[in-house]
C-alpha cells in the first residue's frame, strides 16, 4: 500500500496557515464532553496535556515516572533551535527548514519540517513566557549560539540543562492544569495496551505499578508522547526505564511503525567500565571543537597515554578527513572509532574507547581558557571516571543516543489508526534519517503546544463524544490479555535475569544493527534475536508477584517487546538497501567512508504493519516527494 | 571490594520495616553505586530472592528519581552528587553501608527504598507556575530580563525535585524546594505578577503537605545534589513578608 | 490562610520576638553594667528605672506578652517539626547543623526557667529575703540593689546557676540571631555566611559580658 502523509496542497510557506483555516473546529462548550488520552510527560507529552486542558478538553496523563517532571527530556543538555535570527546572522525558516532537511539526509517530509521551523519561534516565546530562564546577554536579551556545526547561532540555552528548564516550563503548565481539575494525572502507571474500538483509537489499558492493578481508561482520542526506543541496544544515553512498550503495543494493535532502522549514535559518550555498566552518559560534543582524537599505533598498546611518543599515536580522524578532521559529523566519527577499537587499537578497560586529548588546546590557549570552555564537562567527566583530563586524555566512545524513526504519522500527527495521535521522538516524522542537535526539543514542544491542539480538534470535531465505555468488549479482553501476558511471565520461573537478558539483546543489536550494518551482520541479528526471545519466554526468571511494586516484572515486559521490535528494526535496517543518516550498510558507501544514499530507490518511508505473532509484517511506502530542496549529496572533505 | 549492606526492607506502607544485611563481594571503584545494587539485585534474584526495590532513571543526576540515604547522608558521601552519579570509589574495601529511604511523614515509604513524593508535585499544584495560555504571548524579546536576574532565577531553576532537601532536615520540611521555585519566579518580570498569591499558596501547601517549617539550619542546601542555596529561603520570606503588606 | 496559621508567617513571629528580647537583653546588660560602678552606679540606675511608674509595668507586660508569643509558637512549631519527621535514620549523619540548632528548644526552656527564677530572685526578691533591695537601703536611702547582687552571686551555687543560664542563652543566641536575620529574609549569597558567623560572635559577646558579673563578683574582683 501507498501511505498518504495528507500534506496539503499549495506553496510550502502556506500550508499549514490553509490547513488550520480548513480544519473543523471543537465548540467550545463541547470540548469538555471530550476525554483525552496522553501516554508520557515528557516534551511532547506535558506540553500537549497542559494545552489541551486549557483548551477545556478532559484530559488523563499517564507517566511510568513518580512525578510528570522526571521524563527523559529533562536530561537534554544543548539548546532548542528556533529561526529568531535574532543575531541577524542570516538565518531564516527556510533556512532552518532546508538545514534540517539536509540533516535528515532527505528522508523527511518537506511539508512537516517546515511547519517545524515555523512554530519554532513560538515555542521560545512560549517558553521565555513561562519563565524558563534562557541565558541572557548583559543588554537583557536573548543569548544564542551556534551547535552542531550549524552555519547559524540559533541555539537557545539554558546553561547546560536547556532540557530540565523547557520541560519544568512544560511541567508547570501541566501543574496549572491539574490545579484547575481539568488534566488528571497518573504517575507511576504504565500503559500495556492500546484500544481499538471499531478501528479507532479509544483507549488504553495501563498497569498502576505501585498496586500491580490491571485497569482501563476510554476516551476520544489517544496521544503517545512515549520518547523512543534506543534502549533496545541495552546500553544508551536513555533512562533506566525508556522503552519502547507504549508504541510497540500500539503497532501491534494497527498502528504503523515507520524507518525503526533510523537511530542516531552519539560520538562522544564515557566509555563502558565493564559488565556491570548500567547505562552511558553523553558528554556535549562541543568538546570536540578543542580536542584531537586518537589512538595508539600499536595494537593493544597498554602504556599510560603520556607514555606513547607522538610518532606513535593514530590522529585517525584528521588522518581520513583532513578537511573536517575531529569535527567530522557524528555518524562518521561514531564509526571510525569503532573501527580502530576493532581493530584493537582501543583504550581504557575492555578496549572499547579512543583518546580526546586536550593537551594541545591547553598547551595553545592555556588550562584556564579550556576550563572556561568546558570546566562542568571536565567535572562531570572527572565524576564518572576520576580521572582529570587536564592533565590525560579523556576517553571517549559512541553511544545509542535517539530513534529518528517512531510510529508512523500524517500531517496531522495522526497514525494510521484513527484517533491514535503520536507526538515527539515517538512519531517517525521530522528528522528523517538524521537529528540535528538542538532540534528533538524544538519538535516534542513544537507537536504539544502548537500542533496537536488544532488537528486533535479536527478529528474530534467529527466523532461524537464518549462513544464508548471501559465496559466495551475490546476493553475487557484487552484488561484479559495483559493480565494473561504478565501471568504468563510469571510463570516461568527461568534460571536467567532479565538483566541478562536485556544484555545480551543489547550486545547482538550493537554488534550486528549497530553504527556500521551489512547483509551478513544483519541475517546474523535475525537469526539470533528470534533465539534469545524463545529462550526468554522459557528461561526467564522473575520474582516477585503481580500485585505489588514489582520492578522485576516492569522491566521483563519491556525487554520482551525489546526483543520482538529488536527484530523488526534489524528487519527494516536489511531491506534499506542504502545508507543514510544514521542508518549505515558498509556495502553503500563513497571510497572515503561516506554514506551512499539511493534516493531512486529508497527515496520513500518505511512503515510497517503488523500481521499477527509468528507472520511476516508488511511494509508499506510513503514516498517522499522534494519540491523545494535539491537532494544534494553529503560531503565533509 | 568486599562491603556489608544494611538495607531498609520493607514490603508495603504497612509493614513494619527492618535493616537487613547483605555481605557483597567482588565489587569494583567504576561502579556506581546503583550498578552496586544491581548485582546485590541479580544475586538475589538468583538465589530466589525478592530484589531491593529503588526508584532511579537517568542516572546522570538531572531527573532527580533516585533518593537513597546512605550513612545517614541523603544522596551520600560525595558532596552536589546525586546516587546515581555517586560511585564505589567513594568506599573503602570493608565498609558497612547502611541504606535508607528518604524519611520525612511527607514522604511515606511504598516499598524498601522507594517513597511517595507526590507531596512535592501537589506543592507544584499550587502556584508553581506562571498563569499563562499557549499561544498569544509576545515576543521573547519584548521583555528585557538582565543578565544578573535572568541568573539568579537559573540557579534557582535548577533544582531537579529529588527530596534530598527534606530527607535532610530535621524538622522534614520542603522549604528549599518550595523557596527555589518561589526565587524561581519571582526573579522574572514574567513571574513578579503573581509572586504575593504564589508565595502564601505554595507555603500553605507545604504546610497541609505534612512538611515541617524551617529551622535554618542548611543542611538542606549541604546535600543538595545540585548546590541549590539557602539564601533562597531568605528570598522566600521575603516575598512572604511582600504579601503581607497592605495592597497584596 | 491567615498570616498566623502559615509556618512562614510563625516563624515570622519568632524572629520578631525573638529580636525584640535579643534588644531587652542588649539594654539590660548595658544597665547592669552600672554595677561596675560600684552602689553609686546601679542603685541610681535602679531608682532612675522605677521613677517611670506606671510605665514599667506597662513595659514588663510588653515584653512578657512577646516572651509568651515567642514560647507559645516556638513549642508548637517544635511539636509540628517532630511531627513532620516521625522516624529518625538508623544512622543520622550531618553537614550542617549545629549543637546550637538542634538544641533550641531545650535551651529555650532553660532560658524560660532560669527567667522564672531571675524574676524571683532579683525582680520579685523571694528567693533571698534577707538580701532583698526591697528591704536594705543605701546611704542614700535608695534600695540596696549591689549588696542585692553582690552578696548572691558570692554564693557558689548562685553564680554557677546563672553562669548554666547564661550558657543556655549564648547556645540559643548562637542559632537565633543568624536564624532570625534569614526568617526575615535579609539574606544574601554574600551576606549569609557573615551573618551566620556574625552571629555565633555576637552570642559569645553576649554571654561575656552578662558571665561578667558572677564572675568577677564571685572571684572578688567586684567588691
Amino acid at each position: 500500500m501507498i501511505l498518504d502523509g495528507k500534506c496539503p496542497s499549495g506553496p510550502l510557506a502556506e500550508k499549514w496557515s490553509k490547513h488550520c483555516q480548513e480544519m473543523k473546529l471543537v465548540n467550545p462548550a463541547n470540548k469538555r464532553k471530550y476525554r483525552v488520552i496522553v501516554v508520557g510527560t515528557g516534551l511532547a507529552g506535558a506540553s500537549a496535556a497542559a494545552t489541551l486542558g486549557e483548551l477545556g478538553y478532559n484530559v488523563e496523563a499517564f507517566c511510568y515516572q513518580d512525578s510528570a517532571r522526571r521524563a527523559h527530556s529533562i536530561a537534554a543538555q544543548g539548546g532548542i533551535n528556533a529561526a529568531k535570527n535574532y543575531p541577524n546572522d542570516g538565518d531564516s525558516i527556510f533556512r532552518l527548514f532546508h538545514d534540517t532537511i539536509k540533516g535528515g539526509d532527505f528522508r523527511s517530509r518537506e511539508a512537516n519540517v517546515y511547519r517545524l521551523a515555523m512554530v519554532s519561534n513560538h515555542i521560545i516565546d512560549q517558553c521565555a513566557a513561562q519563565g524558563v530562564p534562557f541565558a541572557r546577554d548583559y543588554a537583557g536579551y536573548l543569548d544564542n549560539r551556534s551547535f552542531g556545526g550549524a552555519q547559524v547561532s540559533r541555539t537557545f540555552y539554558a546553561r547546560g540543562q536547556t532540557g530540565q528548564q523547557l520541560l519544568l516550563g512544560a511541567y508547570s503548565a501541566l501543574s496549572r492544569q491539574v490545579a484547575a481539575g481539568s488534566v488528571r494525572l497518573h504517575p507511576r502507571t504504565e500503559m500495556l495496551d492500546l484500544v481499538v474500538v471499531n478501528n479507532e483509537a479509544k483507549g488504553i489499558t495501563v498497569r498502576d505499578m505501585v498496586t500491580g492493578k490491571i485497569s482501563c481508561y476510554a476516551a476520544d482520542a489517544v496521544c503517545l508522547c512515549t520518547g523512543g526506543y534506543t534502549n533496545v541496544f541495552y546500553l544508551s544515553t536513555n533512562a533506566m526505564g525508556s522503552n519502547v512498550t507504549a508504541t510497540y503495543r500500539a503497532y501491534k494493535k494497527g498502528a504503523y511503525f515507520a524507518n525503526p532502522c533510523y537511530t542516531q549514535i552519539h560520538p562522544t559518550c564515557i566509555p563502558v567500565t565493564g559488565d556491570h555498566q548500567s547505562k552511558l552518559t553523553l558528554m556535549s560534543e562541543s568538546l570536540r571543537n578543542d580536542g584531537r582524537v586518537w589512538v595508539p599505533k600499536i595494537r593493544g598498546d597498554r602504556r599510560p597515554s603520556h607514555d606513547i611518543p607522538e610518532e606513535e599515536r593514530d590522529y585517525y580522524l584528521e588522518r581520513k578527513y583532513p578537511s573536517f578532521g575531529n569535527l567530522a559529523p557524528r555518524d562518521i566519527s561514531s564509526r571510525a572509532a569503532k573501527e580502530v577499537c576493532d581493530e584493537g587499537h582501543g583504550v581504557g578497560t575492555g578496549g572499547r574507547g579512543v583518546y580526546l586529548d586536550f593537551g594541545d588546546a591547553i598547551r595553545r590557549l592555556g588550562e584556564d581558557k579550556i576550563r572556561e570552555r568546558y570546566g562542568n564537562l571536565f567535572d562531570m567527566y572527572e565524576k564518572i571516571t576520576d580521572e582529570n583530563a587536564y592533565q590525560q586524555p579523556m576517553r571517549i566512545y559512541p553511544a545509542p543516543h535517539y530513534s529518528m524513526g517512531g510510529l508512523w504519522v500524517d500531517y496531522n500527527l495522526q497514525s494510521s489508526i484513527p484517533g491514535l495521535f503520536v507526538l515527539g521522538e515517538a512519531n517517525f516524522s521530522d528528522h528523517g534519517a538524521n537529528r540535528l542537535g538542538a532540534s528533538a526539543l524544538m519538535q516534542g514542544l513544537a507537536d504539544g503546544y502548537f500542533i496537536i491542539p488544532y488537528t486533535i480538534g479536527s478529528y474530534l470535531a467529527q466523532t461524537k463524544p464518549g462513544a464508548v465505555s471501559t465496559g466495551n468488549p475490546e476493553f475487557i479482553a484487552s484488561v484479559e490479555g495483559c493480565e494473561a501476558s504478565i501471568r504468563r511471565l510469571l510463570s516461568i520461573n527461568g534460571r536467567k535475569t532479565v538483566n541478562e537478558f536485556h544484555r545480551e539483546l543489547g550486545h547482538i543489536m550493537w554488534e550486528h544493527v549497530g553504527m556500521a550494518r551489512s547483509s551478513d551482520s544483519l541475517a546474523e541479528a535475525l537469526r539470533r534475536i528470534p533465539e534469545l526471545r524463545t529462550e526468554f519466554w522459557e528461561n526467564v526468571k522473575i520474582p516477585g508477584g503481580e500485585a505489588d511494586l514489582n520492578q522485576e516484572l516492569e522491566k521483563a515486559g519491556r525487554v520482551a517487546d525489546f526483543l520482538e521490535f529488536g527484530e523488526l528494526l534489524a528487519k527494516d535496517a536489511l531491506l534499506r538497501n542504502e545508507s543514510c543518516g544514521g542508518h549505515f550498510r558498509v556495502e553503500h558507501q563513497m571510497p572515503d567512508g561516506e554514506a551512499r544514499r539511493d534516493d531512486e530507490k529508497f527515496c520513500h518511508v518505511g512503515a510497517w504493519e503488523f500481521k499477527g505473532s509468528g507472520r511476516e509484517p508488511e511494509l508499506h511506502k510513503e514516498q517522499l516527494v522534494f519540491e523545494n530542496v535539491h537532494l544534494a549529496v553529503r560531503s565533509y572533505k | 571490594m568486599d562491603l556489608t549492606l544494611y538495607v531498609w526492607r520493607q514490603k508495603g506502607p504497612d509493614d513494619q520495616g527492618r535493616l537487613e544485611e547483605y555481605q557483597v563481594k567482588a565489587i569494583t571503584p567504576d561502579m556506581s553505586f546503583l550498578e552496586m545494587l544491581d548485582v546485590v539485585n541479580e544475586g538475589l534474584i538468583r538465589a530466589g530472592k525478592e530484589p531491593i526495590a529503588f526508584d532511579h532513571d537517568c542516572r546522570e543526576g538531572i531527573c532527580g528519581t533516585c533518593s537513597q540515604v546512605i550513612n545517614g547522608m541523603p544522596h551520600g558521601p560525595r558532596e552536589k552528587t546525586a546516587v546515581c552519579q555517586l560511585h564505589m570509589r567513594s568506599f573503602r574495601d570493608g565498609d558497612t553501608i547502611y541504606i535508607e529511604p528518604w524519611r520525612a511523614r511527607a514522604f511515606p515509604v511504598i516499598k524498601d527504598l522507594i517513597v511517595d513524593r507526590s507531596a512535592l508535585d501537589r506543592i507544584m499544584q499550587s502556584g508553581g507556575y506562571v498563569s499563562v495560555h499557549t499561544g498569544g504571548v509576545p515576543d521573547a524579546n519584548a521583555v528585557l530580563i538582565s543578565k544578573a536576574d535572568a541568573d539568579t532565577a537559573m540557579d534557582a531553576a535548577e533544582c531537579i525535585g529529588c527530596g534530598a532537601c527534606v530527607a535532610a532536615c530535621p524538622n522534614g520540611s520542603a522549604m528549599l524546594f518550595t523557596a527555589a521555585k518561589v526565587a524561581h519566579l519571582a526573579a522574572l518580570p514574567q513571574g513578579r505578577t503573581e509572586a504575593a498569591r504564589r508565595v502564601c499558596l505554595m507555603t500553605e501547601a507545604m504546610l497541609k503537605q505534612g512538611f515541617g517549617s524551617c529551622s535554618n539550619h542548611y543542611e538542606c542546601q549541604a546535600v543538595c545534589p545540585k548546590g541549590i542555596s539557602a539564601t533562597f529561603i531568605a528570598k522566600l520570606n521575603r516575598e512572604f513578608i511582600k504579601a503581607q503588606m497592605p495592597g497584596q | 490562610m491567615n498570616m498566623l496559621e502559615s509556618s512562614v508567617g510563625r516563624k515570622l513571629v519568632m524572629s520578631v520576638t525573638g529580636l525584640s528580647m535579643i534588644a531587652f537583653v542588649l539594654v539590660h546588660l548595658l544597665g547592669n553594667t552600672t554595677l561596675f560602678y560600684g552602689p553609686d552606679g546601679i542603685n541610681a540606675y535602679a531608682e532612675a528605672l522605677h521613677r517611670f511608674g506606671a510605665l514599667v509595668w506597662a513595659f514588663r507586660l510588653l515584653l512578657l506578652t512577646v516572651l509568651l508569643l515567642h514560647v507559645f509558637y516556638g513549642i508548637q512549631l517544635t511539636l509540628e517539626n517532630r511531627a513532620a519527621k516521625p522516624r529518625a535514620y538508623a544512622i543520622k549523619s550531618s553537614r550542617a547543623t549545629t549543637l546550637a540548632g538542634r538544641s533550641m528548644v531545650w535551651s529555650g526552656l532553660l532560658i524560660g526557667g532560669f527567667i522564672f527564677f531571675h524574676l524571683l530572685h532579683f525582680t520579685l526578691q523571694l528567693i533571698n529575703p534577707e538580701l532583698a533591695a526591697g528591704r536594705h537601703f543605701d546611704s542614700l536611702g535608695r534600695p540596696d540593689v549591689f549588696m542585692m547582687v553582690v552578696l548572691s552571686f558570692r554564693k557558689m551555687p548562685v553564680s554557677l546557676l546563672y553562669l548554666g543560664a547564661l550558657a543556655a542563652l549564648g547556645l540559643h543566641l548562637m542559632h537565633s540571631l543568624q536564624g532570625a536575620v534569614q526568617t526575615l529574609g535579609l539574606n544574601n549569597e554574600r551576606t549569609l555566611p557573615k551573618v551566620m558567623k556574625a552571629g555565633v560572635l555576637a552570642a559569645i559577646l553576649i554571654f561575656l559580658g552578662y558571665a561578667a558579673f558572677p564572675i568577677t563578683v564571685f572571684t572578688g574582683l567586684l567588691r
